[in-house]
């Protein structure tokens, strides 16, 4: 086993090593929180297209009842965290850097917690893989690392590659989060189980789970919940950011490559994050939609940082004030790891399913360097765990040539900040590439608006035209009509004084 | 001697062949161009141009009366575009980053005279007489021709509203030269 890890490192030239400082949050257990007075529910809390409420302001709901329905293919439902009334159906800002608003159903909780009729099957290993995938979507699973894609989409994709191994991201290599961490510790079983279903639902044959070296205990927990199964291998794996990527966690743990303009089923295999098996477990054995999640509070403006399980829309500064409160000013708020994660204007908005964390950080805990030239060092190259170099992409980025960029392969990079992390001129290489993607959405978006414009256009003038058109025929008719008349009334005319002149002449 | 000849004759019939062939071929090229740089206009036919429609502003930018930078609607992107396909130098540095506008109508101003709806190129506007108009903010260009025309100043146009779907991240500032930079700076990290 030490040679295999000692290999790996050998074999592995990406990444980074972060101070992990999981400590400050993983000493002590999972505390649930007392019920806040209000939620704030966001109907955007995946990847894809917004749900879509189906409740009325004043209805009451009771806890698990699904208060929006998702819409298109790729997209959740959203089920009432408690039972309440819903007092208002509206904009409310989203955790997000812009602090815009997002459509959110906000739940005055009357404190009952009283369920749904909950109908879990009695044995979903006898449902069709299909059913199970069904019921995954019904509870709205999205993937709780982060990327909060539709889990049941996912697995429809596995069913239908015929993926053979079922990959179990439980790496959590993000500093300062200890979510999964904990949540492995403490709930193993629960785990192993969830892991068990998705395999069955997505027709794998075994499943592989990697969790990385700085994590002994869950580990060894995970090791012993899984005994029973031969057809789960657990895996230790170095640390290092970013290991929880799903292309690096396949390249880590089977030594296969995803192709750039693939996905993971291209090579045979399914990754899942171990909190949506979890997830996954609650709804298939109890029937729970996906109404809480386990959230980190850390930072070192936090006074006692530790995970909390928090409903979703609890907002996140009551998930701060249970875990004692600011000490002082915090210099940065951020939703989700240090690496990766979102920075927020304020604490008032709520926790989504994709909120691993919610980071007071302090002055201390935040580069303080201002920019300088690149120097062409080729740290971030080094770095770079897609094998791209970041320091050309954004110098093009920088002048505007961004087609020379995606010519670099900026469509591979995963914004993971390895290379803005260990530049030595602290150069915000990934904030370029996190630009650089979202101009060239923006472009592609005006190309298409622009198409349906000039359609807009065409159908327009074509109307004028055929109005025109159609004027003028009416008017020529009328002249037409007009003129007959007319010739009508001259003979007549003519044809009286004609018999007139007849009569005249035979008198 | 026959050889001479042969090949003088054939030279000139080549020769008049291309000289006949170029006036074709300089026909097709130039609407070939027009055709491409019209496809490049927003289409919309607005005008801010000083021209009639797209089509004629296509043919004053091939002919090489009018600059690159003449249509407001297409912003920076365009004025690049326009200078790649036609080979000429761009100034965008002047050039101010333009946002897209929509064409909002205050309620309480409008008349319900249609005259805007008459004239808006893309049928955003749509109302009847004596009611109150409204704007589709898919199909407003942000053209300005009904703030033009409207009687009671009651149109304005504003900035397309961002939203979570529509936001991107801003350009990071530039980085300027540290001269002389303090070491303490150097190798502080998170």
């Amino acid at each position: 086993m030490l040679n295999r890890d000692w290999l790996t490192r050998l074999r592995l030239r990406w990444g980074v090593h972060p101070l992990g400082r999981k400590e400050q949050g993983n000493r002590e257990g999972i505390l649930t929180l007392p019920l806040p007075s209000r939620l704030h529910v966001p109907m955007l809390q995946h990847t894809g297209q917004p749900a879509k409420p189906r409740v009325t302001v004043g209805q009451r709901v009771r806890k698990g009842e699904m208060i929006a329905a998702r819409q298109g293919n790729i997209s959740a439902p959203v089920h009432a965290p408690t039972s309440g009334t819903v007092i208002a159906i509206g904009d409310y800002p989203a955790p997000h850097p812009s602090g815009l608003p997002v459509l959110t159903v906000s739940i005055d909780c009357d404190g009952l917690e009283e369920w749904v009729d909950l109908d879990p099957p009695s044995d979903p290993f006898a449902l069709a893989p299909e059913a199970l995938a069904a019921k995954v979507a019904e509870a709205g699973i999205v993937g709780l690392g982060g990327a909060t894609f539709p889990s049941a989409v996912k697995m429809a994709l596995g069913l239908r590659t015929q993926v053979r191994t079922l990959l179990v991201n439980g790496s959590e290599c993000e500093p300062y989060l200890s979510c999964d961490d904990r949540l492995m510790r403490e709930r193993a079983a629960a785990i192993v189980d969830g892991m068990n279903l998705i395999r069955h639902a997505v027709g794998a044959e075994t499943i592989l789970c990697g969790i990385e070296d700085n994590k002994p205990e869950a580990l060894a927990a995970m090791r012993e919940a899984a005994a029973p199964f031969p057809h789960i291998a657990l895996r230790r794996l170095p640390t290092r950011y970013p290991m929880g990527s799903d292309r690096q966690l396949i390249q880590v743990l089977t030594g296969r490559e995803v192709p750039s303009d693939g996905r993971s089923a291209d090579v045979g295999v399914l990754v899942h994050n171990v909190a949506t098996c979890y997830a996954v477990h609650e709804a298939l054995r109890y029937g729970r939609p996906l109404i809480s999640r386990i959230v980190t509070v850390a930072g070192g403006a936090v006074r006692a940082p530790r995970n909390v399980e928090a409903l979703i829309g609890t907002p996140a500064r009551y998930l701060v004030e249970q875990c004692g409160g600011l000490s002082g000013e915090s210099a940065r708020l951020v939703m989700g790891g240090p690496m990766m994660g979102l920075e927020l204007a304020s604490l008032d908005v709520p926790v989504i399913k994709g909120s691993s964390g919610i980071l007071a950080l302090d002055a201390s805990e935040l580069p303080s360097a201002t920019p300088s030239p690149c120097i062409r060092c080729g740290q971030c190259v080094t770095a770079c765990p897609m094998n791209l170099m970041p320091f050309e992409m954004s110098a093009r980025i920088r002048t505007g040539a961004l087609d020379e960029a995606v010519g670099m392969g900026l469509k591979d990079c995963l914004t993971c900040g390895a290379c803005s992390y260990v530049c030595p001129a602290h150069i915000p290489l990934s904030h370029y590439f996190n630009y650089a993607r979202g101009e060239l959405t923006r472009r592609e978006r005006n190309t298409l608006r622009q198409e349906s414009i000039r359609k807009l256009v065409a159908e327009r003038s074509e109307r004028l035209e055929r109005d025109a058109r159609e004027k003028a025929e009416a008017a020529a008719r009328r002249k037409a009509e007009r003129e007959r008349a007319k010739a009508e009334a001259d003979a007549a005319r003519a044809a009286k004084a004609a018999a007139k002149a007849a009569e005249e002449s035979s008198a | 001697m026959v050889a001479v000849l042969s090949l003088t004759g054939l030279g000139l019939l080549l020769g008049l062949g291309l000289g006949v062939a170029a006036k074709f071929l300089r026909v097709e090229q130039e609407d070939g161009r027009i055709a491409e740089v019209e496809a490049l206009l927003p289409g919309s036919q607005c005008g801010q141009c000083g021209f009639p429609g797209c089509a004629p502003a296509a043919a004053a930018l091939v002919a090489g009366a009018a600059p690159v930078t003449l249509c407001p609607p297409g912003g920076r992107d365009l004025v690049e575009k326009l200078a790649a396909l036609l080979g000429v130098e761009a100034d965008t540095a002047g050039m101010a980053e333009t946002v897209p506008m929509l064409a909002i109508i205050e309620e309480t101003q409008c008349i319900g005279c249609t005259k805007c709806f008459k004239v808006c190129p893309t049928d955003a506007v749509i109302g009847a007489t004596r009611q109150v108009h409204n704007v589709l903010r898919e199909a407003c260009t942000g053209c300005g021709k009904c703030v033009d025309v409207c009687p009671t100043l009651a149109i304005s146009l504003e900035p397309v509203p961002a939203t979570l779907q529509s936001w991107t991240w801003h350009k990071p500032p530039r980085e300027l030269p540290v001269l002389n930079a303090p070491l303490s700076t150097a190798g502080a990290s998170c």
